[in-house]
């Protein structure tokens, strides 16, 4: 059903698209094409990528012209509508969803001079780079903070499907969390679905009416967010500043900044500099961003945070330092020791003290 | 025991949109309409019911505005099912596609916006009760308004004049049109009182559930609630009890991952459809029970051949 409707929105939404372009100058403008997996609308994910699209416009100016298509399924549709965008003279085309990997990898064999970007994925091709956030180094921070802000040492966590983006998440905010309180424990929801704020808003119920005072959540809506301000418990914004649904609960949001890329990257195109390459950015580069520090976060609390966000970012501190045992025990990291990024993006398992078993 | 009471809460909040759109559904079908539009109307009563409370900040106009909306939704499938004679399964299921597109339409200024969810009432004295006071006396209105509704339909359905003639056009419109009803003048009111519900059902959604506008938002529930009226067997009170059954496995089933109990989240998840799926197959097991039940017209098209 939600295929045929993706498909009816996608098919025409190419239609604009075809016309948009049959009306476009052929001055010497560089053209940027973008694909994005949900609507912009989601104040999330999509969202986030849109607003990177706002400042590639807003850095070229009259120099650059921007295409996007919201919307496009992963399967069959993206591969048309990624080949669409090269057909029509894009100079560069990011893809920004782990399903639009092989389509973008098919494409862009066929069209060895367009430039593609694919975001989250680990393929890449002569004219096909791969970027990605490392959004865990602001799971630390934000684990921090729970653990200092939860008076019941029960955090709440509402998370999507078991991918290792996920699990890093949950990981990498335990840690932090039990560093700060040892008594910590978190309860883990999985709702298998990444927006449907009905389910979100009575996931996170469920979690406070157990007696989780700081929520956290992997999906997108800003449900969860909502509901806390409604019952009065503190959360943290996903993937953009979520603190208009919850100006009270709200205590910081771990915010997608891809513009600072985007623009490099299109004016790498322009410069004729671009190279294929992996970018896995996080705090220091600027693609992971801390939304300002509520005032409920007690001072100290809100410095203790801001001084690992900057220790971060200038690389001193990696929020995966041994020693670190699985959730069986068994060791994963010596004392000292940092995760490897082959390690973190593959990552399939709990740390030792996260309670449950994880979905295969 | 607190725990309990704040779980069967999530229960009634849960369950409340379903409430709204089966029983709207029901009285569809009773009159031999089958309007899979359902998910359609509810997506959108949500987003006028969302926007229109945003802009005029207040409920009862929202969700008026849901429900004439949802109604409106209904008259065209009626309109088309009814007046053109189309298929009603297609027509249904395009009404769906249509509402999920014009509503992320209308929508796209509303993303990002957040209302205040509706009060929940405080009856002096007897909210204040232990666990009763919570559980009966301190929801919001529309959850109140739904009971009414499945109440108000079950003694239309069993007891006025009106809701016979409504049953008799359902059972066998030949019939009903030969002694001098109109087959479809009850058929199209049936409808925009089954999208009204619906629409009400979506607002409940994005106003008090989670006071905010997403993309599909309904995520499907239109589906459930008909799956709920076929498991009602066209009953108001079974579907009340089924649209509750399958609030309640959805909150425990949440509950239960949050106490850490060691089954798979996907099982979990499934639950609620796995045990619709179940009571569905259990009731339809006896072939002669659920054709007595189903109304014999049910999504058969009706003409006057003269």
């Amino acid at each position: 059903m939600k295929h045929i409707i993706r498909k009816l929105i996608t098919g025409t939404a190419t239609v604009a698209l075809a016309f948009s372009i049959g009306i476009a100058s052929a001055a010497a403008k560089t053209k940027v094409g973008f694909v994005y997996v949900g609507p912009i609308g989601d104040h999330g994910w999509s969202y986030a990528h849109n607003e990177g699209r706002l400042a590639v416009e807003k850095a070229f100016g009259d120099k650059v012209k921007t295409t996007y298509v919201e919307n496009v399924s992963e399967g069959p549709d993206a591969e048309r509508v990624i080949q669409q965008l090269a057909q029509s003279g894009h100079g560069i085309i990011f893809t920004t969803s782990f399903g639009f990997m092989n389509p973008t990898l098919k494409v862009a064999k066929r069209f060895p001079k367009v430039k593609f970007e694919h975001a989250t994925g680990f393929k890449r091709a002569e004219n096909v780079a791969t970027y990605s956030g490392r959004f865990y180094e602001g799971r630390h921070v934000i684990g921090l903070i729970a653990g200092k802000m939860t008076k019941t040492n029960t955090i709440g966590y509402i998370a999507s499907f078991p991918i290792p983006e996920v699990v890093r998440g949950i990981n990498a905010a335990y840690l932090a969390a039990r560093s700060v309180n040892p008594a910590v424990k978190f309860k883990i929801i999985w709702v298998s679905t990444w927006v449907d704020p009905g389910k979100e808003a009575d996931a996170a119920k469920a979690l406070i009416d157990q007696g989780a005072d700081v929520l956290m959540q992997h999906t997108d809506s800003p449900a969860a967010i909502q509901t806390a301000e409604k019952k009065g418990v503190f959360a943290f914004g996903q993937a953009s500043d979520m603190v208009k649904f919850g100006p009270k609960a709200q205590l910081t949001a771990i915010v997608d900044d891809w513009g600072p890329y985007y623009v490099s990257r299109v004016k790498a195109v322009m410069d004729g500099t671009w190279k294929s390459q992996d970018t896995w950015d996080g705090i220091g580069p600027g693609m992971v961003v801390m939304a300002p520090f509520s005032k409920r976060i007690p001072e100290n609390v809100r410095a203790m945070a801001a001084k690992a966000r900057d220790a971060i970012a200038s690389g001193k501190l990696h929020p995966f330092t041994g020693p670190i045992n699985k959730q069986d025990g068994s060791p994963w990291l010596k004392a000292g020791e940092t995760a490897q990024d082959g390690a973190l993006a593959g990552m399939n398992f709990y740390v030792e003290g996260v309670e449950g078993s994880l979905p295969k | 025991m607190d725990l309990l009471v704040l779980i069967l809460q999530g229960v009634i909040v849960s369950a409340t949109s379903l409430v709204f759109a089966a029983i709207g559904e029901l009285v569809v079908e009773r009159a031999g309409v089958l309007n899979l539009g359902l998910e359609g109307m509810m997506v959108l009563g949500a987003i006028a019911g969302f926007a229109v409370t945003l802009d005029t900040g207040s409920y009862v106009v929202g969700i008026a505005a849901a429900a004439v909306t949802g109604a409106i939704a209904a008259s065209l499938f009626g309109f088309l099912t009814q007046i053109l004679l189309s298929n009603q399964v297609a027509t249904g299921l395009a009404l769906t596609i249509f509402g999920l597109g014009l509503s992320a339409l209308l929508g796209q200024g509303y993303s990002g916006e957040s209302t205040e969810p509706l009060a929940k009432i405080h009856i002096f004295f007897l909210s204040d009760i232990p666990i009763v006071g919570p559980l009966m006396f301190s929801h919001d209105p529309l959850v109140y308004l739904s009971l009414a509704l499945a109440v108000g339909v079950a003694w239309f359905l069993a007891k006025t004049r009106t809701g016979l003639i409504l049953r008799a056009i359902g059972e066998n419109h030949d019939a009903a049109h030969a002694i001098g009803y109109s087959v479809v003048g009850v058929r199209m009111a049936a409808l925009l009182f089954g999208g009204a519900c619906a629409g009400v059902g979506g607002a409940y959604l994005s106003t008090v559930q989670t006071p905010l506008w997403v993309e599909n938002i309904t995520a499907g529930r239109g589906w459930i609630a008909l799956a709920i009226v076929v498991f009602s067997a066209w009953r108001p009170g079974r579907a009340l009890l089924g649209a509750y059954l399958f609030g309640g496995v959805t909150i425990v089933q949440l509950h239960v991952q949050g106490f850490g109990i060691d089954i798979e989240a996907q099982y979990l998840s499934m639950l609620p459809y796995l045990v619709t799926i179940l009571v569905l197959v259990l009731i339809s097991h006896d072939k002669a029970r659920i054709s007595l039940n189903a109304p014999a017209c049910l999504a058969k098209p009706f003409f006057v051949s003269s």
